[in-house]
């Protein structure tokens, strides 16, 4: 400021620029954090480069975005027509997969850190609250693109509104804007998506930073070194007195990770470019196959899982007491260790709620269970079968539907037990008993022909002979 | 059923509710804060410039009708705002109810089959667009009787679609799959696909549209 002269000081001093570039940029952080571990720290701040990564590219897609059911999705095809349009949509969503991903990472190094115990409960809450919001903004961003998923995820979350007790049918008629998708129904979530769920995440951005800064960033822990009430602020009052200041011995690693994270998300959306829209949506098609993006994919799993009767638990108190134990960690564990080498459950939970995320994506991503109604017919001569009964029985195999769910030879679908080689494992009884009778996940073919249920065991007999 | 009246209570009620809920909590809020306010003025000196100076005893009770005054000021503000947005944007929304909608004539449904009829949602809006169809499955079982069922499949809501050579209804999501009578067959699906009232009048199908909501047992 001194060399701007008698203008920069007037300017500095009008506008208070001193005292706030204190507070705010030159404030002490602790030693260590301004040290390799430092590295540790970043995952909050490339969370906050994401977002912002996203109002700016949401303000842009909303000045073409027509939030009107029968145009939206013509004015998304638009928008991907023009190359910037499509750049803006591709980093859209690669920015919003990498907000997603990292407000996770963020919240497991916290975890691990211990940094949510004392005095930091309310950075935690906040920062729940932000999850929340984030995922809210997923999974209403998702259904903006207005395709074929879109619509029907509107279904989906009515329907799985509509299993919550005494209030749910109010809430599903709140996501539909009525009795049925109709003309109010995306305008809402438009609305939701670009003012109301924003407006929420900038204050609690703003009260979640002014808590790091209020309280200071919690500094590496070191093992045995436990939080305890009475003593803990004194500590870290000495250990700001040897600290450093935040610019720019702890800001230059968030810089060079902010510069890299949107050099990626410019890459990604140049690369591969910007996710759908899908086909046209129409609530009358029934060919959809509704999918939600990978953030929830796990949930579709969860939902495929869950014991029949099971229902309501699964969609509707599971997630909700996944929630409401997160507001509570906090609470229950405010003091003590800090160090994930003293805390193995702290590391078993995390590692647990990864594997199972991890498998239960997984499973989302095959979705085995899925019936392959695309599934081309056998060609009984491609398996060097000839024309008579077990060649008809390949052509029952796809005309009833066989095939949706079993593969012969690799061709079909992967929900029940490849046939190729049923013949070992089960009698011509057993196998028309099956077939008549059903099981669990089998349907029961009651009303097939004798001749057909023939036709299919000689196809199966047939496929594992020349099988071998 | 009980559940959903009690709802449909609770809908109405809603202003009557949120004030009865709010305004206890609203008051709790003030009491607190006043508390700490007065408190602050009592037993610590502020230390902010600019601020009243302790042991002001005859200003206190006025200073406390002004405190009062400020929340009560802000109360206002916030009620004027927060009740018609709240009201506007979580309400009831637009009921359209139920209409019964031709779907085509009777004769050109063949008995034994079952095929997708599309028909439009009880007064759609102008712009709606694609939002303003539905469909359902229909099932000409006699001369006289049709069936219909619902597209959504009663698991989480999925498109189900009907498979003329299985002859099952099948849903794409999880792998759920429906009888011709609509009963489970096999998967995640917990009740049987919900049906729809049909008649014919002057030799033309109609279908009783319904409302999502409510649709699901919970």
């Amino acid at each position: 400021m001194r060399l701007l002269g008698p203008i920069g000081r007037w300017i500095d001093d009008r506008l208070g620029l001193s005292p706030a570039v204190q507070h705010t940029l030159l404030h002490p952080i602790p030693r260590a954090n301004a040290g390799r571990k430092g590295w540790m720290y970043i995952f909050g701040a490339a969370t906050l480069v994401a977002f912002v990564v996203q109002v700016v590219t949401g303000v842009a897609l909303a000045t073409k975005y027509i939030p009107a059911p029968g145009h939206a999705h013509q004015s998304l095809l638009l928008i991907n027509d023009t190359r910037l349009g499509a750049l803006l949509r591709g980093m859209h969503f690669w920015s919003a997969s990498a907000m997603v991903l990292l407000v996770f990472l963020h919240m497991a190094r916290t975890f691990l850190t211990g940094s949510y115990k004392f005095p930091r409960e309310m950075n935690w809450i906040t920062g729940g609250f932000l999850l929340g919001l984030t995922l809210a903004m997923a999974a209403t961003g998702q259904l903006l693109r207005w395709d074929q998923d879109g619509v029907w995820t509107v279904v989906v979350w009515a329907k799985f509104a509509d299993r919550v007790p005494l209030i749910g049918e109010h809430v599903a008629r709140f996501f539909l804007g009525g009795d049925t998708v109709g003309g109010l129904t995306l305008t809402r979530f438009f609305a939701f998506h670009v003012f109301v769920f924003p407006a929420l995440m900038f204050i609690l951005i703003g009260v979640h930073l002014y808590l790091v800064a209020y309280h200071g960033i919690s500094e590496p822990p070191q093992p045995g070194k436990r939080v305890e009430r009475g003593t803990y602020r004194a500590h870290y009052a000495g250990l700001l007195e040897r600290g450093r200041p935040y610019f720019p011995d702890g800001t230059w690693r968030e810089a060079v990770v902010a510069a890299a994270l949107v050099a990626v998300v410019v890459v990604l959306a140049l690369v591969i470019g910007p996710v759908g829209p899908g086909p046209a949506p129409d609530p009358t098609d029934v060919a959809a196959v509704p999918k939600p993006d990978w953030f929830f994919l796990w949930y579709y799993t969860l939902v495929w899982l869950k014991p029949p009767r099971f229902e309501t638990l699964v969609m509707v108190y599971f997630p909700l007491g996944v929630g409401v134990l997160l507001f509570l960690i906090p609470l229950l564990a405010r003091g003590g260790e800090r160090s994930a080498r003293r805390r193995p459950w702290a590391i078993a939970a995390v590692g647990a709620t990864v594997l199972v995320w991890g498998v239960l994506t997984g499973y989302g991503v095959s979705s085995y269970w899925v019936p392959d109604f695309d599934s081309p017919p056998i060609a009984p001569a491609a398996l060097g079968i000839p024309p008579g009964p077990a060649a008809d029985g390949a052509r029952v195999f796809h005309e009833r539907g066989c095939q949706y769910c079993h593969a012969v030879r690799g061709q079909g679908g992967r929900y029940g037990p490849d046939l190729t080689r049923v013949t070992r494992r089960m009698s011509p009884e057993e196998t028309t008993h099956r077939i008549v009778a059903g099981i669990r996940d089998m349907p029961a073919y009651r009303a097939l022909p004798v001749a057909e249920v023939e036709a299919l065991l000689a196809f199966f007999q047939a496929a594992a002979e020349r099988g071998r | 059923m009980p559940t959903r009246r009690a709802a449909r209570l609770i809908e109405r009620l809603q202003g009557f509710l949120m004030a009865v809920l709010l305004v206890p909590v609203a008051r709790r809020l003030a009491s607190t804060v006043r508390r700490r306010l007065t408190r602050t003025a009592q037993d610590r000196p502020p230390t902010v410039p600019g601020t009243a100076s302790p042991g002001d005893e005859a200003e206190a009770p006025r200073r406390r009708f002004l405190a009062r005054l400020t929340l009560g000021a802000a109360a206002v503000v916030a009620g004027l705002l927060g009740v018609p947005f709240a009201g506007f944007v979580f309400g009831p929304g637009r009921r359209t109810g139920r209409a019964w909608r031709p779907v085509g004539e009777a004769a050109t449904f063949s008995v034994g089959r079952t095929v997708k009829v599309d028909y439009l949602d009880p007064s759609p809006l102008p712009w709606a667009g694609f939002a303003a169809e539905t469909a359902a499955w229909l099932r000409r079982e006699s001369d006289s009787h049709f069936v219909a069922f619902t597209i959504y499949c009663t698991h989480t809501g999925c498109p189900v679609r009907w498979e003329e050579g299985a002859d099952l209804f099948m849903c794409p999501c999880h792998g759920g799959a429906f009888y011709r009578d609509g009963t489970v067959a096999a998967g995640p699906p917990p009740i049987p696909l919900t049906r729809y009232p049909v008649r014919v009048r002057d030799g033309v199908v109609e279908i009783e549209t319904a409302p999502i909501p409510g649709q699901t047992p919970s």
